[in-house]
Formats: C-alpha cells, sequence, structure tokens
C-alpha cells in the first residue's frame, strides 16, 4: 500500500500529476480502492481550463461518487478516453493505464511528494 | 470521500477473522463492523446473479417467542397475522408505532405450533426485542433475544439451492430441495473444520429467503458453529463460481430488487402504505394491534407522497438525499436510494414523490450535485430473476 511512484506528485484529495509535458494526472491506489468499482467518470473537457484544487470531475462506483480536485491549473489537452470506456482501468492501474486527463500547466496546487502522501494516507 | 470509516465501539461477528483473512474492507453498519467488499462490488453483484454469493448476515436480531399465546402476541405486535402463517413457513411484516410509523421491517418465521422467530434489522434489533417484550405483556408467551448467541449466513443465486443440498443428507436433501420460497425447516448440515471436528454436524435453521431478488437459502446456526459453516460453504460452492459477498454487492443487488432499506425507504416518518407495502398490514384480523388506529386512518386519506422506481436516463446516478425535481424544476420529492445499476447497466433509484408525480413514465428529473438528471417515473422492481 504504501508503495506510491516517487515520481510523482500527489494531493491531498488522492489525485497524482507526474512531471511530463503535458502533465499526466489520475487518482491514486489509495482513491481507488476505497471507492471500489469505478463504473463513471466525468472528466474535463479538452480545451478546458481548470484551477488547482478546485472540482473538475466526478468519480462514481456502485457504493459511492467522489468529486475530483485539480492538482494543477492549466489547459486540458487530452482525456483518456480507454479509462472513460473502461473506468475499470482506473481500478486496475490508477497509476498506469487508469491515467485520466493530460494539462498544459501554468500553475501548482499544494502537491506532496510520495513520502508525504504515504504519511498523509497512513500507510 | 466513503463511509467506511470502522468506528472502533462497533460489535465483531464470529466471522469477523473470517473477513479480515479474505482481505474485506470492513465497514460500521448498524453498529456492527461488516464486509462491505471481499475484492470488487461489481464481481460479487454478478456472481449472486449468476452463481451464488456468501454473505455473512450475523448482525442482523434474533428474537424468538415461545408459548401458548406467541401468535396471540404477535397479532397484536406487528401489522401482519402471525396466527395466520403455517408451520414450516414465514412472512414479511412490520413492527409499527402506535402512530402508524415504521419502527422496523421484519421476517417472522414460524417455526413450531407455538414458536416463532422474528428478525430484526441490525441497528433496530434491541429496540425491536424490548418492544415485542413489552407488547408480549399479558400474553402467554415468553420473549427471547437470541442475536447474539445466533449467526446468520446467507447463500444467495441460482447455485445457492446445489451448494446448500451438498452439505445435507437423507430426508434434509427433499427437505432443502423442496424448500418453497419464504418457508424454512430445521436441518442437519455435515461441515468441516473451523473448530468442528471433521465429520462434524451444526443444527441449522435453513429458511428460502433472502434480500437479493434471488433463490437462495439463509441459515441460522449457532454462534460457535459460524466459522465451520461459512468454511464449508465456501468450500463447497467456489467450484461452481460462490464468493463471499459484502454489504456493497447486498445493497446493489436489494436496490435492483426493490426491496426498501430500513433507514431509506422506511423510517420513523414513513407509513407502510406510502412504502407501497399497505398489503403487509392486515386491518382485517382479530383484535387490536399497535398502531391499527392510526393505520386504518392513513389508509384512507391520500398519502402526501409515495415510493417509486426512478430510471436514470443520462449516466451520473442519483444518491440517496438528492432532491427530486418536477417539471418546472421545483422539489417535488427526494431519493431514498440510488445506484449504478450493475445488471441493467443504467442508473436506478428509488424516491418519494407527490403522488400525482407517481405514475409510471412520468419525467421527473434529480438534482445530482448542482446539476439535474433526467430520469423516468418505471414499476419496481427494476430487476426480476429469469424463472425456470
Amino acid at each position: 500500500m504504501a508503495d506510491f511512484p516517487a515520481a510523482l506528485r500527489y494531493t491531498i484529495e488522492h489525485e497524482w500529476v507526474d512531471t511530463s509535458t503535458p502533465a499526466v494526472v489520475g487518482v491514486t491506489s489509495v482513491a481507488a480502492d476505497a471507492l471500489g468499482d469505478v463504473v463513471y467518470l466525468e472528466l474535463p473537457e479538452v480545451g478546458s481550463t481548470i484551477e488547482a484544487g478546485t472540482v473538475i470531475g466526478e468519480i462514481e462506483s456502485t457504493k459511492s461518487v467522489s468529486e475530483l480536485f485539480s492538482p494543477v491549473s492549466g489547459t486540458v489537452v487530452e482525456v483518456n478516453q480507454a479509462a472513460v470506456d473502461d473506468p475499470a482501468l482506473v481500478n486496475a492501474d490508477p497509476f498506469g493505464a487508469g491515467w485520466l486527463f493530460k494539462v498544459d500547466v501554468s500553475g501548482e496546487g499544494a502537491l506532496l511528494s510520495a513520502e508525504e502522501y504515504a504519511a498523509h494516507t497512513g500507510s | 470521500m466513503t463511509d467506511t470509516n470502522a468506528v472502533t465501539e462497533d460489535k465483531k461477528t464470529p466471522l469477523y477473522d473470517e473477513h479480515t483473512a479474505l482481505g474485506a474492507v470492513l465497514t460500521g453498519f448498524g453498529g456492527w463492523l461488516m464486509p462491505l467488499r471481499y475484492t470488487s462490488d461489481l464481481a460479487e453483484h454478478r456472481a449472486v446473479r449468476e452463481a451464488a454469493g456468501l454473505f455473512d448476515l450475523s448482525h442482523m436480531g434474533e428474537i424468538w417467542l415461545r408459548g401458548a399465546g406467541a401468535a396471540a402476541a404477535l397479532d397484536h405486535a406487528l401489522v401482519g397475522a402471525a396466527s395466520a402463517i403455517a408451520v414450516g413457513r414465514a412472512k414479511y411484516s412490520m413492527i409499527c408505532a402506535e402512530d402508524g410509523s415504521v419502527l422496523d421491517d421484519l421476517i417472522v418465521y414460524r417455526t413450531a405450533d407455538e414458536e416463532f422467530l422474528v428478525v430484526a434489522n441490525a441497528g433496530n434489533a434491541v429496540l425491536v426485542a424490548s418492544e415485542l417484550l413489552a407488547r408480549a405483556a399479558g400474553f402467554d408467551a415468553v420473549v427471547e433475544d437470541r442475536s447474539e448467541a445466533t449467526a446468520l449466513v446467507a447463500v444467495q443465486g441460482p447455485q445457492a439451492e446445489d451448494i446448500v443440498a451438498g452439505l445435507v443428507a437423507g430426508a434434509d436433501v427433499d427437505a432443502v430441495r423442496g424448500m418453497r420460497y419464504y418457508a424454512s425447516a430445521p436441518v442437519t448440515l455435515a461441515v468441516t473444520g473451523g473448530g468442528v471436528a471433521d465429520g462434524g454436524s451444526v443444527e441449522a435453521l435453513v429458511a428460502r429467503t433472502g434480500y437479493t431478488g434471488e433463490d437462495g437459502f439463509e441459515l441460522f446456526v449457532p454462534a460457535e458453529s459460524a466459522v465451520a459453516v461459512w468454511r464449508t460453504l465456501l468450500a463447497a460452492g467456489t467450484g461452481v463460481g460462490l464468493v463471499p459477498a459484502g454489504l456493497s454487492a447486498r445493497d446493489s443487488l436489494r436496490l435492483e430488487a426493490g426491496m426498501p432499506l430500513y433507514g431509506h425507504e422506511l423510517d420513523r416518518t414513513t407509513t407502510p402504505y406510502e412504502a407501497g407495502l399497505g398489503r403487509v398490514v392486515r386491518l382485517d384480523k382479530a383484535g387490536d394491534f399497535v398502531g391499527k388506529a392510526a393505520l386504518a386512518a392513513r389508509k384512507v386519506s391520500p398519502p402526501a407522497r409515495v415510493l417509486v422506481g426512478l430510471r436514470g436516463l443520462g449516466r451520473r446516478p442519483a444518491r440517496a438525499g438528492y432532491p427530486v425535481l418536477g417539471p418546472s424544476g421545483v422539489a417535488v420529492g427526494g431519493v431514498t436510494s440510488g445506484a449504478p445499476s450493475p445488471t441493467l447497466g443504467y442508473p436506478v433509484a428509488m424516491a418519494y414523490v407527490t403522488p400525482e408525480l407517481s405514475a409510471e413514465g412520468t419525467e421527473l428529473s434529480v438534482e445530482v450535485r448542482g446539476r439535474a438528471e433526467p430520469v423516468v417515473v418505471v414499476p419496481l422492481p427494476f430487476y426480476r430473476r429469469p424463472q425456470n
């Protein structure tokens, strides 16, 4: 559980963002496990401007729903259509094939290192 | 983010160690620490629809009434006619307050001429036991709350009959295979492991009841035998697709089957009539019963709201507590339960709405976190199992 990729940075709401350009955003294994089987993703539209720390989408499971917060500010340049079509990817591979969208980053919110995130989640 | 935070004072069932060994995610429910899911909500849900699921329901309350006046005591205490239940049969019923509101919904099993088992929801079990004790005063009946001493395990799904029949021998095989829906019988289960020696046996009350919309059985066993029964059923069913299933699957299964959950569709502000369950109230039975005057009045006055099924036309499911909006966008009711239906592939919900908007085909919407999502009133249940 405590094995969060060190190359990523995290939010306390359980999103991750990488350092590539554009940056890739997803949710962590903690979020995926807490939700249960994800059945529906609502992601920001390509071309939309998003602001770090605000609600930009929803992740829905059979049991519950969670809001998606953006870890960064910028412009959305791509969404993961494969994950929209098959949301189980978020459970199966949250740090890989289950990524959510890509952003041209203009600013960052409050981000945690893998170590800080592990401490935050108590894992 | 979710409601999975375990409360430390929650009670543990006799199967708690089995759940943790199976890697279950636990949740507080009705004062108990229960498995929410073992691996996957959806896989557990589908296993019950297509093969079988194994549930720990030991959190539920088991209250026995015995004596020459047991039937009369229950006729007085509940809205149904317990005295009309044949030995070996069961009936869905409710216990109401004097004002006609629902204290709990129950299953009443008649296990002998002068013996009844009342099964109550976990969160209401203490209240139901104390109410039955109070309401049985003056009747020749002894009330005994056996909730702590009793474990309850359910096997639900099309494979359930074969799995349970495989644990019994002789005449008990016919008793299980020939058992009708809402019937029960005492049987001897052959079990292995879990503190019971190989070749051990457990006396169980087996009932063909459930809360999933599938065929299935509920097995009442002594708490000390729970682990052996659980492990034996898991081993017996794994080859035909049985998996342990948690409360998340149980909730989505019962919602598809249109079954009410106390605290959602039923509560202290609701009478059986509003919930569409007026058939359980037997105003015609002999004698007075608690809540009769209020319920008789309610039956002939139009209800302010009625329970309906809603099919979501979009993808975002309504959840409990969300407002239902009428054609002009004004609130006309509220959602009591809602989820994306795993079997049907679209969102379903139950909701209370004003009677004039309750007809099948009525187009409404639900405010889902700030956005109106279109829904249409559909008949309950959403899902009915294929009949063979």
